[in-house]
């Protein structure tokens, strides 16, 4: 009887590997075909945001989590690793690693802070917590206040790949990324992800099997905050510039649709939101405005008629895992 | 002239005078979140929309229909609450079985859509909204000058605010919402219409921020991102107070408006912070908030 449950349940593994596996070369060949095919600035863009929606989706999708604040660390790792490229010369790898770094320290404080509250207060406390960083990245001068930090040196990569090679900027971006989602899917698919989602569906249980909860749920948000801290450093680095709509709660906003969008809690949906968002905001650039209301749109119509998102809805069609 | 603490009692009491009437709207708007959130079990992201829409609704009734202030003030939050009724009806009854964080997925939705379609037509620039004559100018306190508007901002926000007190837990109706919030099944076994309870609630929740929008006219300028800027102010002050209790969501939000005016004037860099800095020492001491039940 076990032993069937057991090949059952193994069977049903090894299917959901093949399907993450098929979907995950496509977007691989994808990824490497399209700079020939499409702007690489955009694909950049789309890049570091995927990154930034995965980051953001290892808290929503797996832990129950929702952060409102999460620009907080896209911006603030903009901002410290475009300092570090200009003001104090740094290589780029030492840059990206200041940011990000930076993102893991605040990660630490905003994290310890908003989990010693639940469900709709923890998404209050890192709004209002992204909302006084946002206050003081306004007043203070290391982030150049309305200016930001502009015309940021990409420079040389481990002194050797000069980074103002747009192909370049492009394989590095793209390595950077598919690295870091990789380790997002170990991360969800390791015995620690799994107490994670344990904790998502209950987390009174989880404490009652004797996991110390508040700790498991600490480090996915150290995690997703320095993911997430990643991400806007290499923005940074592409764009050579920080600013303050990187720290906006309309950031925050942003990666929130773009999960919603391509599907929480599946480990391809926030990559495709992320383009499917971006090449929007390329489209209706020229509506100015309006690009709120749509996105305010979308908002609506995905959580009142689509909540799975689209691999979401994808997945459930095909009857696999992505 | 009159020194306290080496500040001129005038800058001091005047500070404290404008804390005063940033508390009157922490203190409405926290209300209606409170109240909201106790039927509806979701936070109303759209808030500070729907109290830059009541801002913007006096604005245009003035503008362009030469509706003054007094009759806004009643037709304004009837306005807005409407439509709030029918946000409920159309899009948030549908949600209420799921995870209370789409709730708040959409109504940050609708926030984006409301205040998007205000900046097209009106920029991201203000407009004036001239004051109601009978509360122009001010009387001289001796220790300060009190302009007339702003004391009837705070008085009429302290009716407003104790008389919504009072009909939740002291009167028949408040005593069925408070055991809907408890027990709606039960409620409704009763013979109770605990929907249309939740679908009125939540319009007199909007209509609160909307009256807020419409007192605020006078003194800020009207604008879109008039909403989105103070909704975050206020769920800092939500998660100081806690959302447990009504009279918990009008104190915090006055004393936290009085906290601001005083840090104004001792630490002026610090007084758009001061609440997100209480709200983390709150957080570490107290972790429920000063009225919440440990959630």
């Amino acid at each position: 009887m076990a032993s069937t449950a057991e090949a059952a349940a193994l069977g049903a593994r090894r299917d959901t590997e093949r399907g993450v596996g098929v979907a995950a070369a496509i977007m691989v060949i994808f990824l490497i075909a399209a700079p020939f095919l499409l702007y690489p600035v955009f694909l950049e863009k789309a890049l570091c945001f995927a990154l930034f929606a995965c980051a953001f989706n290892l808290l929503i999708g797996y832990v129950g989590l929702v952060s409102f604040g999460h620009a907080l660390f896209f911006g603030w790792a903009s901002y410290l690793a475009a300092y570090a490229a200009k003001s104090w010369g740094l290589p780029p790898e030492l840059a990206i690693l200041t940011g990000t770094a930076t993102a893991a320290g605040l990660g630490i404080v905003a994290g310890g802070l908003a989990i010693r509250r639940q469900g709709i207060y923890f998404a209050m406390i890192t709004l209002a917590l992204a909302q006084m960083m946002y206050l003081v990245a306004l007043r203070v001068k290391l982030t150049g206040g309305e200016d930001g930090i502009q015309a940021v040196p990409r420079g040389h990569l481990f002194g050797v790949f000069d980074l103002n090679n747009e192909m370049t900027m492009y394989a590095v971006v793209l390595v950077v990324v598919l690295a870091a989602l990789f380790l997002i899917y170990r991360i969800v698919n390791s015995p620690f992800g799994e107490v994670l989602k344990a904790i998502r569906e209950n987390e009174q249980r989880a404490i009652s099997l004797g996991y110390n909860t508040d700790r498991y749920k600490l480090l996915a948000f150290v995690l997703s905050a320095s993911l997430a801290g990643l991400a806007g450093s290499l923005k940074a680095i592409v764009f050579q510039l920080a600013s303050l709509t990187d720290v906006h709660w309309t950031m925050s906003g942003e990666v929130i649709l773009m999960t919603l969008v391509g599907g929480l809690g599946t480990i391809f949906g926030p990559v495709v939101g992320a383009f499917v968002i971006i090449a929007m905001e390329n489209y209706l650039a020229p509506f100015g405005q309006w690009v709120l209301v749509i996105q305010g749109v979308i908002f609506v119509l995905c959580v009142s008629l689509f909540r799975r998102g689209i691999v979401g809805e994808l997945a459930n069609r095909l009857r696999v895992r992505l | 002239m009159v020194e306290i603490f080496g500040i001129p009692s005038q800058a001091l009491f005047g500070q404290l005078l404008l804390g005063l009437i940033n508390g009157s709207f922490y203190a409405l708007l926290s209300l209606g979140l409170a109240v909201i959130f106790g039927m509806l079990n979701i936070i109303n992201f759209t808030h500070g929309a729907q109290y830059m829409m009541g801002a913007f609704v006096a604005y245009i009734l003035l503008q362009y229909l030469g509706i003054n202030y007094w009759a806004a003030l009643v037709i304004v939050p009837i306005l807005v609450g409407a439509l709030g009724i029918v946000i409920e009806r159309l899009l948030l009854q549908r949600l209420r079985s799921l995870d209370p964080l789409y709730g708040l997925l959409l109504t940050f939705g609708l926030a984006l859509i409301i205040e998007g379609v205000f900046r097209n037509y009106y920029g991201s620039s203000g407009q004036p909204y001239q004051m109601p004559e009978a509360l122009q100018g001010g009387r001289n306190l001796g220790f300060m000058f009190l302009p007339n508007y702003r004391a009837w901002v705070i008085a009429f926000s302290l009716v407003v605010c104790f008389g919504t007190w009072f009909a939740i837990e002291r009167t028949r109706l408040g005593s069925y919402l408070r055991a809907a919030t408890e027990n709606p099944t039960l409620v409704r076994a009763f013979g109770i219409n605990v929907p249309r309870m939740v679908t009125l609630t939540y319009g007199f929740g909007v209509a609160l921020a909307a009256l807020a929008g419409v007192m605020a006219a006078p003194i800020y300028n009207v604008s879109p991102q008039m909403g989105s800027d103070l909704i975050i102010v206020v769920f800092a002050v939500v998660v100081i107070g806690g959302m447990g209790s009504i009279m918990g969501a009008i104190l915090t939000g006055f004393a936290l408006g009085i906290v601001e005016g005083l840090t104004k004037v001792f630490f002026p860099e610090a007084s758009n912070t001061v609440i997100f800095a209480i709200m983390i020492v709150v957080l570490l001491v107290r972790p429920a908030g000063l009225f919440g039940r440990s959630v």
